[in-house]
């Protein structure tokens, strides 16, 4: 079969735009005072409007509105859906209740995450899993034998993330009732319009907030109604510079930048398995046969894990991202993840992976090695590290039910 | 529930193999099969009032010794009178090799054309019994190298040197071209290069002209018979009788066996296994079960898909196993005559295959789901040895027939009748008359035999045997030891290494494996 130009031209539209913009990108793209877009997962998303610092402020201060939508996000229906998912992931599926929603991840045959993300229970059988990476291939090659529909929908499915100690007060200006008792991870449903807005107590900053999840055409009404509720309450654009602070304080990891995921790895010794990057607490080994299992239990039994990430605080104010951990100034014994100053704690802060025993045993008389830029000059920066406990920064408002008002 | 030692699912040759050694080894053992009948492939049926049959195998050519020896199969059975292979050619003379691939000498070819093929035949042997080596022993694990796997490949290296460099770069250079390459440059024949053709490719969806193919004329050659590379044989009483006494043998150590009995489900608890539930609901525990089936019906079929991990699920549904091979069975009012075959070498292996070439253009059609209208194949005549298979003055024979694709494009309903009529043509053609001597048959596409034999895609190896499904990847990788990801639960078919045909081997080797202590 031959095809002429102008059917193979229309079967190639996606070259015209490469880029695909969510429904929420005309709001971004007024509310930007400077354009500083960078591309997640095929969006146009912003690393931020113009001011990372009030962003990061609101998000801590009053609430920012992050938006989610480029998330890949997979349906998963049918009589084994429970079954499935408790079979794909690492934690007990059937201890999720409908309207809850957990954090999870996944792993291939060999025990090394996939990915991570958050599977949330619509139904008896109706699951929305949300996550970073592309996961239709491995989802349905998990699925032969499965009675289960799954069904991509990052596409259709439009999500915002509103975070922030001031979010409850402006989802009860939206009119949402009793929002104010929606437990951490619970999920709620309230109409907008001719719609549904499904409401999840859940986000990436460790702090009291809500993701808003619509079909694509009841988008902008959200976003309009959202802000003029919250226009007495400091609501504010986000992009995600000031998310990644407020991630990193909550110590939040993000695959292919804190771990590099099994499916994105060229080398074999760069997966990671759960104990590695400290996803073990989600492993249930009571539960039945999951995807891994036999090699995260194996692993586990003959201490095979060669790596741990922790949470350090480094010594003096200069972020140490991409720094190289040494053992005694000496040994090399792990890479800084991600470090920022966190401005809420008031540390120099960072997550690591570190090379076991260090990390574990070995955890005295760690050093960062920094890499300061200063005006067209390295300051090459010996830092002592002391492994803390994350998160960084606990907030109680993240769980408090119902959350303070204002 | 009942329970017991070993559960062995599937008494074909290679799960009463497995079970008897198991049985032998002190075990309490229980053999389900499917079927009403034990044996597998090794069976011998009524098709037609007062006419029975081989089910699929038809002849014996690669029985391991070993296996024979620890099962004490009778003489009468795993042994035999030789049979001659006698290679068709319209319009001339058959070329006959008679003993072990022509080691008492090849009739109606030239005196320099036999010398040819037996160098030709010396080389090939040389280097299949490099290969052979590692086919008699479980398969190395990448990466897990035991001291044993070591010793062996340097014997194998050393072994492969012992003739000198010519000889080690020839093995270097043939071990994975093409079988008519290889006949084209050694032979002149085109009966003899027919021969080579057809053997190499007979079970697999390859022609002689696609790599690797002389692959399976090694492993043609890794098989013997009366301890000679290359024999073949009919045992006494049929491929039934050899069939009995494996189940024999399995009695007599003290297996259990129950026809009938198909499994339904592997039952599992924690990751390992647990026991098996039958068609019927019943259920038998079990930590130890052997898996003499099809992998691809362990696990696809049997296992909980949430017992075994996705990779290694994709790999199996990746196993190519669609059978290329029909059986055909007809009952005969008289002896058939063949062209130019003398009356004693009716009792042979009958060729017909004219040429390399005839081989490769039957298997063209068979790349595109069709048949070729001049297809290939062997013929037994078992009635001639065992008159107690026909009523008298009648006659049956016995064809495996290249290449019946197992995914006709015309469908096998249409194409059935179709496929029948080409094949009879060409019986016509070498035994005239032979049609009108038919009062009964039975043609086994594929998907008969898929049916019959509960092998999925009908491929009696159980899986295509090419380069990317031997060894340490066969089944695959993450199966290949006849252990599997499934605590306790063993592979012991064809689908293991080292593959198929009647040798018992993997049968053999798992059991092997079990016995020396792996409890995963």
């Amino acid at each position: 079969m031959t095809m002429n130009a102008s059917v193979l031209k229309a079967l190639q539209t996606h070259i015209d735009q490469p880029i695909a913009e969510t429904p929420f990108e005309p709001r971004f793209d007024a509310l930007s005072r400077y354009p500083d877009w960078y591309v997640w997962a095929g969006y146009k998303a912003a690393h931020s409007l113009g001011d990372v610092e009030a962003e990061y402020t609101a998000l801590r201060n009053a609430a920012g509105v992050f938006d989610v939508t480029p998330m890949n996000k997979y349906r998963i229906t049918g009589a084994d859906a429970e079954r499935f998912l408790n079979y794909l992931t690492v934690r007990d599926v059937r201890k999720l209740a409908v309207d809850r929603v957990h954090y999870t991840c996944w792993c291939n045959d060999f025990g090394h995450v996939i990915d991570d993300g958050t599977l949330f229970r619509l139904g008896a059988d109706d699951f929305r899993l949300c996550c970073q990476d592309k996961q239709y291939d491995w989802l349905t090659d998990a699925a032969f034998g499965f009675e289960v529909a799954i069904e991509e929908e990052t596409h259709h499915v439009a999500g915002l993330a509103l975070q922030g100690p001031t979010s409850c007060r402006i989802l009860k200006n939206m009119g949402f009732i009793g929002v104010e008792q929606l437990k951490p991870f619970q999920i709620a449903r309230y109409s907008l319009g001719e719609g549904t807005v499904t409401v999840s107590r859940t986000g990436f900053t460790g702090d009291l907030g809500y993701e808003l999840w619509v079909e694509n055409g009841l988008a902008l009404p959200l976003w309009d109604q959202l802000f003029e509720a919250g226009a007495l309450h400091g609501i504010r654009a986000v992009g995600y510079q000031a998310l990644n602070q407020c991630r990193i304080e909550a110590a939040f990891i993000v695959p292919n930048a804190d771990f590099m995921t099994a499916s994105h790895v060229l080398r074999p010794d760069r997966a990671r398995l759960p104990d590695e990057i400290g996803l073990d607490w989600l492993v249930d080994p009571d539960k039945p046969n999951f995807n891994g299992k036999r090699a995260i239990l194996s692993a586990q039994a003959k201490g095979t894990a060669k790596h741990v990430l922790v949470g350090l605080e480094i010594e003096g104010n200069v972020p140490a991202e991409g720094a190289i951990i040494y053992h005694r100034q000496k040994r090399e014994a792990g890479i800084v993840t991600a470090g920022i100053w966190s401005p809420t704690a008031k540390r120099n802060i960072a997550l690591a992976s570190l090379d076991r025993p260090f990390g574990t045993t070995v955890t005295e008389d760690l050093w960062a090695e920094i890499y300061a830029l200063c005006e067209g000059r390295y300051h090459k920066l010996m830092k002592r590290v002391k492994i803390v406990p994350r998160p960084f920064l606990k907030l109680d408002r993240r769980t408090t039910t119902p959350p303070a008002d204002f | 529930m009942t329970s017991c030692d070993a559960i062995v699912i599937g008494a074909g040759h290679n799960g009463l193999t497995a079970a008897t050694l198991l049985a032998e080894a002190g075990r309490k053992v229980l053999a389900l099969e499917a079927s009403d009948f034990v044996g597998g492939g090794a069976r011998t049926a009524e098709f037609a009032p007062g006419y029975r049959s081989s089910g699929l195998a038809h002849i014996v050519n690669r029985l391991d010794p070993d296996v024979a020896r620890l099962l004490r199969l009778p003489a009468e059975v795993a042994s035999g009178e030789l049979l001659p292979t006698v290679v068709l050619s319209e319009g001339r003379e058959p070329a006959v090799l008679r003993g072990a691939y022509g080691s008492a000498g090849i009739e109606g070819v030239t005196e320099a054309e036999a010398r040819a093929f037996q160098s030709l035949k010396a080389k090939l042997l040389f280097q299949a019994s490099i290969l052979k080596r590692f086919l008699k022993r479980r398969p190395p694990e990448i990466g897990k190298m035991s001291g044993t796997d070591i010793k062996d490949f340097g014997l194998a290296g050393m072994s492969l040197i012992s003739r000198g460099k010519e000889e080690a770069r020839d093995f270097l250079r043939m071990v994975l071209m093409n079988v008519a390459d290889v006949a084209e440059e050694y032979l002149a024949d085109e009966r003899l290069k027919a021969l080579l053709a057809f053997d190499a490719t007979l079970g697999v969806h390859l022609g002689p002209r696609s790599p690797t193919s002389l692959l399976g004329l090694y492993y043609r050659l890794t098989g013997e018979a009366g301890g000679l590379a290359g024999g073949q044989f009919i045992p006494k009483g049929g491929m039934g009788a050899l069939g009995a006494a494996f189940a024999d043998s399995a009695k007599r150590a003290g297996v259990t066996i129950r026809t009938n009995a198909s499994v339904r489900r592997l039952l599992t608890a924690n990751g390992k296994i647990a026991g098996i539930e039958l068609l019927n609901g019943e259920t038998i525990a079990g930590d130890l079960v052997v898996a003499a089936i099809h992998p691809k019906s362990v696990f696809l079929d049997l296992a909980d898909p949430a017992d075994i991990d996705t990779v290694f699920k994709k790999q199996i549904r990746n196993v190519r196993s669609e059978g290329n091979v029909a059986k055909l069975d007809l009952a005969l009012s008289a002896l058939p005559r063949f062209t130019g075959v003398s009356e004693r070498d009716h009792r042979g292996r009958i060729v017909i295959a004219r040429s390399a070439r005839h081989v490769d253009e039957a298997f063209n059609p068979a790349k595109y789901g069709e048949f070729s209208p001049d297809p290939v194949m062997e013929i037994t005549l078992p009635s001639l040895a065992d008159p107690s298979l026909a009523p008298a003055g009648g006659a049956v024979l016995s064809a495996l027939i290249q290449y019946a694709p197992y995914r006709l494009k015309m469908g096998w309903e249409t194409g059935k009748p179709l496929f029948e009529q080409a094949v009879m043509a060409v019986l016509e053609r070498h035994a005239p008359g032979i049609g009108a001597l038919v009062v009964g048959k039975d043609l086994q596409t594929p998907r008969d035999i898929e049916a019959r034999y509960n092998m999925p895609g009908g491929h009696w190896h159980h899986g295509e045997l090419q380069v990317d499904q031997l060894l340490v990847n066969r089944p695959t990788d993450l199966a290949s030891g006849y252990s599997t990801p499934i605590g306790g639960l063993y592979l012991a078919s064809a689908g293991a290494h080292p593959g198929g045909g009647l040798s018992g081997l993997p049968g053999l080797l798992a059991a092997r494996h079990i016995l020396s202590g792996d409890r995963r």
